[in-house]
């Protein structure tokens, strides 16, 4: 186990690239549901202004 | 397709055609400054001239490497299989710096023809495989494990074409 | 030949239906294969004779470039295809790629200059490879940029996906500049003609995460884009139900 993170001394280097590039998919995935849920309320927010318009 | 599209096809397909000869051109005027780094081929046809700062890239020659004793000197040659430059760097160099392998180091040219480094950085080539398949390849080729590369922007290769797989 | 198919990929409601069945199917082959592209080349596949474990970069390396690359290269379509045929959703699409593809240039550099520092001995150099990457980076903050700097949606369509089209030139470039020029970033391992550069064990994780990787942005874009043409849409009778409002 302590071989496998020591990445034959180069630790320093693979974890944090690992680390960086699941956090670029780990927000990008967190961001896109986030989009389509603001998304979502500003359509119903819309639908109701327009319907107490109308 | 509508002659309006047709129309608006034929400009986005302009754009591009524009963008990409434009580009071209430019790249092409500015070779010398996109270069990155000169082989030994062009350094022997002057296309340098001492005292000005460029980047040398080749292989490292086997048996040339040299190290002064007592200081972190270090001499060596560097061939594209044309020419050879031979090469003196003070200081720490990078891991995967090996005989037979590549580099491109930054300097300038002495005008004994030394080229004095800076900087050396090690290059390395697209293959990869595991330590026993390169093993049994330099068995089987030889101590000599350098090959020579075709054309300018060469591809150092440190061990023979890709091993198969395991 | 009947192109029924391609007009109802212009209907916003039609587009957002499919995007919506669509999204698990890619979502989760995504997952599965980038956890065992993860475990193949972290555990699985031996070690680099020259790079020792080093070279596991590749792994996230790798696949973030190709995303870099094959996202600009969607969003560039589908601009140009916006722009030509006028359609709306397409430039939806195109919006959607923006941010992703960003994020994933990113991560190339980042885990690249990460890679570089023990192996080539230094983080950065302004070598053809890494300095069109660079550029490709700031073409999309560029396209993010000028969507969010016009109000009318229209001319944000018009400006960023031409920005988009003509921008599209630097992605062969990036692709065969190690090939054109001298370069310190060595030549393609996998992205060629010939075979590809390493053996079965090595290379059988690294098909995976560029898969699942391409997968994951089929999903997240299908995502952007329902977003997207939510906020488009004023308030058409269908969004109602959509948003079940």
């Amino acid at each position: 186990m302590k071989e496998f993170l020591d990445m034959g001394g180069y630790a320093a280097f693979v974890w944090p690239s690992y680390a960086i590039t699941l956090a670029v998919i780990a927000l990008n995935v967190y961001w896109a549901r986030r989009r389509l849920t603001q998304a979502r309320a500003a359509a119903r927010r819309r639908i109701a202004m327009h319907e107490e318009g109308a | 397709m509508t002659p309006t599209r047709r129309r608006r096809l034929y400009l986005v397909l302009g754009i591009l055609a524009g963008v990409s000869i434009a580009g071209a051109l430019a790249l092409n005027a500015f070779k010398r400054n996109v270069t990155f780094y000169f082989d030994p081929t062009a350094v022997s046809r002057g296309e340098v001239s001492p005292g000005q700062p460029f980047r040398l890239g080749g292989m490292v020659t086997e048996g040339s490497v040299r190290r002064a004793p007592g200081s972190l000197e270090v001499q060596f040659v560097v061939t594209d299989f044309n020419h050879q430059v031979p090469v003196s760097y003070t200081g720490v160099l990078p891991d995967l710096f090996r005989e037979g392998t590549g580099v491109v180091a930054h300097g300038s040219l002495r005008a004994d023809g030394t080229f004095v480094a800076d900087e050396v950085l090690a290059k390395h080539d697209e293959k990869y495989m595991p330590p026993q398949v390169a093993k049994s390849l330099k068995r089987r080729h030889g101590e000599s494990r350098t090959e020579a590369p075709a054309g300018s922007g060469a591809t150092p290769a440190s061990t023979p074409p890709a091993a198969e797989g395991s | 030949m009947t192109w029924t198919w391609f007009h109802r990929l212009g209907s916003p409601p039609h587009v957002f239906a499919l995007a919506r069945r669509l999204t698990p199917w890619l979502g989760w082959p995504a997952a599965l294969l980038i956890l065992g592209g993860l475990w193949g080349g972290l555990v699985l596949a031996p070690p680099d004779y020259q790079q020792g474990d080093g070279f596991r970069i590749i792994y996230v390396h790798a696949p973030s470039a190709w995303l870099s690359l094959m996202v600009y290269t969607s969003m560039a379509i589908a601009a140009a295809v916006g722009l030509i045929w006028r359609i709306k959703v397409a430039h939806a699409v195109a919006a959607s790629c923006a941010p992703i593809g960003a994020s994933f240039t990113l991560a190339a550099l980042v885990t690249g200059a990460l890679w570089g520092q023990p192996m080539w001995g230094t983080f950065w150099q302004w070598d053809p490879r890494l300095t069109s990457e660079l550029i490709l980076f700031f073409l999309y903050l560029g396209y993010m940029g000028l969507r969010a700097g016009i109000e009318d949606t229209q001319r944000a369509d018009r400006a960023s996906g031409v920005l988009a089209v003509v921008g599209v030139v630097n992605v062969p470039i990036i692709h065969y500049s190690v090939t054109w020029w001298n370069s310190l970033h060595q030549a393609p391992s996998v992205m060629r003609l010939a075979r590809p550069t390493l053996p079965g064990s090595m290379l059988a994780p690294l098909l995976m995460m560029l898969l699942g990787f391409t997968l994951l942005f089929g999903a997240l874009v299908l995502v952007r884009l329902r977003a997207e043409i939510l906020a488009r849409e004023r308030t058409s009778g269908w969004i109602r139900e959509a948003v079940g409002a």
